[in-house]
């Protein structure tokens, strides 16, 4: 079992070195980052820039290539699946196989600049580690919905493909907005609770409240998280965003999980 | 030894397998026919665990069918039509399936040096051409030795002297004891290779057993003369 899981996600690894788009990938988080520091002078600024575009971006690709993955590999699905191997040991293989070297080229690609620059060493160190951990688990979260998607809608490609971007829009863009609103329509009562629980359904919003307690910075993060902050406060505030992000590293993957044990391929 | 009791399959409101009870012995080489959307495909698929059936069981090799896997080392198949991951070299296939299924692949050699595949499979598998694709997946589905085989319209994408190779194959496979299912719409083909033939229509079992009983039956000469009669007397 070990092995054949093994056997699949180093085959999944070969492949995708092969497509040199995902050493691109790698590529354009080390301009960025390197950019970042020289515009901005290095700092907490760079941590911040940079979270932002891992918050808007690193979802979109990981769901799109998690759903193209699934769309493009369905005969190499079947081949794999009449063989003497275990459905959840495949499934396994597979998203293990995709999300990890999409994993590895986004660290890989911001944590040279970060080193180079010095930003491992003293105090913004843990800073650091927090926003690429988040970048790291929205990739897992993402391709697991893309997979989702993709089992979902095995059939109809551009139903999956537009759900897909709808989750993500609404998820990464109009979420914020929409609360806002909510907001500013019921700010007379008081609906603080059923703000924090909204937001703790959106894993972008929990990985925004993460980093805008680290950096104590709720102006530049979006209305969720300056309620978020106002509500909970550092500590517990921190907690429990990273106990709900731990939930919505599970769920899609569990999901992917279930789908695929139970699909006519 | 395959045995199918009460399979029931649908797709939504599709109805694709009613009620089939099968009984396939060791050894035995079977065609399997039916118009397009007739339910073969998926007869083959559910067999292998790709398809999950409403009820029903399927046994094969004493093996009860209910999500496990072990079974399949003993199947092996080639599917209609055949694609593979497109950066990847036919070799690496090859190795990759050994050492997922832990087993060395007997025939690879053989098959590859039969199908003439040698300068072939040192190609990335997307520039290959269909019949050589084909090719690939026939030698995927025969290399580890499986007594029991599944090719789903095997000769399609072959060329006339690929064809002839291909079905010495199975001939030869056949002598060694292998059970085959084989489907096909070229009833000359199957004649050359079958003994007993299931013709499928919408998802129920009309005809079972040899094909010289099918041809006396029907008063006909030739398969195809047969199914397309049989083909017309259930429509009327």
């Amino acid at each position: 079992m070990i092995a054949v899981y093994y056997q699949i996600v180093r085959n999944e690894f070969q492949t995708l070195l092969r497509a040199r788009w995902l050493i691109g990938y790698g590529l354009i988080f080390l301009l960025l980052t390197d950019t970042l520091f020289r515009f901005t002078g290095g700092g907490a600024e760079v941590l911040v820039s940079l979270s932002n575009v891992i918050l808007l971006f690193i979802p979109l690709i990981s769901m799109l290539y998690g759903i193209l993955f699934i769309y493009q590999s369905r005969d190499y699905l079947e081949l794999l699946l009449t063989q003497p191997v275990n459905r959840e040991t495949l499934y396994w293989g597979l998203f293990t196989g995709i999300s990890g070297p999409l994993t590895s080229a986004f660290l890989a690609g911001t944590t040279l600049p970060l080193i180079w620059h010095g930003n491992f060493s003293g105090e913004p160190a843990m800073q650091t580690v927090l926003v690429l951990g988040i970048g790291a688990i929205l990739t897992f979260i993402f391709t697991g919905l893309g997979f989702v998607m993709g089992l979902a809608y095995y059939e109809e490609k551009i139903k999956g493909f537009g759900y897909s971007l709808m989750i993500w829009l609404f998820m990464a863009v109009i979420y914020d907005g929409l609360i806002l609103l909510l907001i500013f329509l019921l700010g007379d009562y008081p609906i603080e609770t059923g703000v924090v629980g909204l937001t703790m359904l959106n894993p972008i919003d929990l990985g925004r409240i993460l980093i805008l307690l680290e950096f104590d910075i709720s102006a530049l993060m979006g209305y969720t998280g300056a309620v978020f902050s106002q509500f909970l406060g550092s500590l517990k505030g921190m907690l429990t965003a990273s106990f709900m992000l731990v939930l919505w590293l599970i769920l899609p993957m569990w999901l992917g999980l279930r789908l695929f044990r139970k699909k006519d391929f | 030894m395959i045995t199918i009791q009460q399979l029931q399959k649908s797709f939504g409101d599709h109805h694709v397998l009613r009620n089939i009870d099968l009984e396939i012995p060791t050894g035995q080489s079977i065609g399997i026919v039916g118009p397009n959307g007739s339910g073969k495909t998926t007869l083959i698929k559910t067999m292998l665990g790709l398809v999950k059936p409403d009820s029903g069981t399927i046994t094969i090799n004493n093996t009860v069918l209910n999500g496990n896997h072990i079974y399949r080392r003993d199947i092996g198949y080639m599917p209609q039509q055949a694609r593979y991951p497109e950066n990847m070299y036919a070799t690496e296939l090859f190795d990759f399936m050994e050492n997922l299924r832990d087993q060395p692949g007997e025939f690879r050699n053989q098959l590859i040096e039969e199908f003439n595949l040698y300068s072939e499979v040192e190609k990335p598998l997307r520039v290959l051409s269909g019949g050589n694709r084909q090719k690939v997946g026939a030698v995927l589905a025969m290399m580890f030795n499986p007594s029991i085989l599944f090719l789903d319209e095997p000769t399609a994408g072959l060329d006339p002297r690929s064809s002839y190779i291909f079905k010495e194959r199975i001939r030869n496979e056949k002598r060694a004891g292998k059970t085959i299912l084989i489907t096909s719409h070229i009833m000359s083909e199957l004649e050359q290779l079958v003994e007993h033939v299931v013709f499928i229509l919408e998802g129920k079992i009309q005809y079972y057993g040899t094909i010289g009983d099918l041809l006396k039956d029907n008063r006909q000469d030739h398969l195809e003369g047969a199914i397309a009669q049989m083909m017309e007397g259930v429509e009327l």
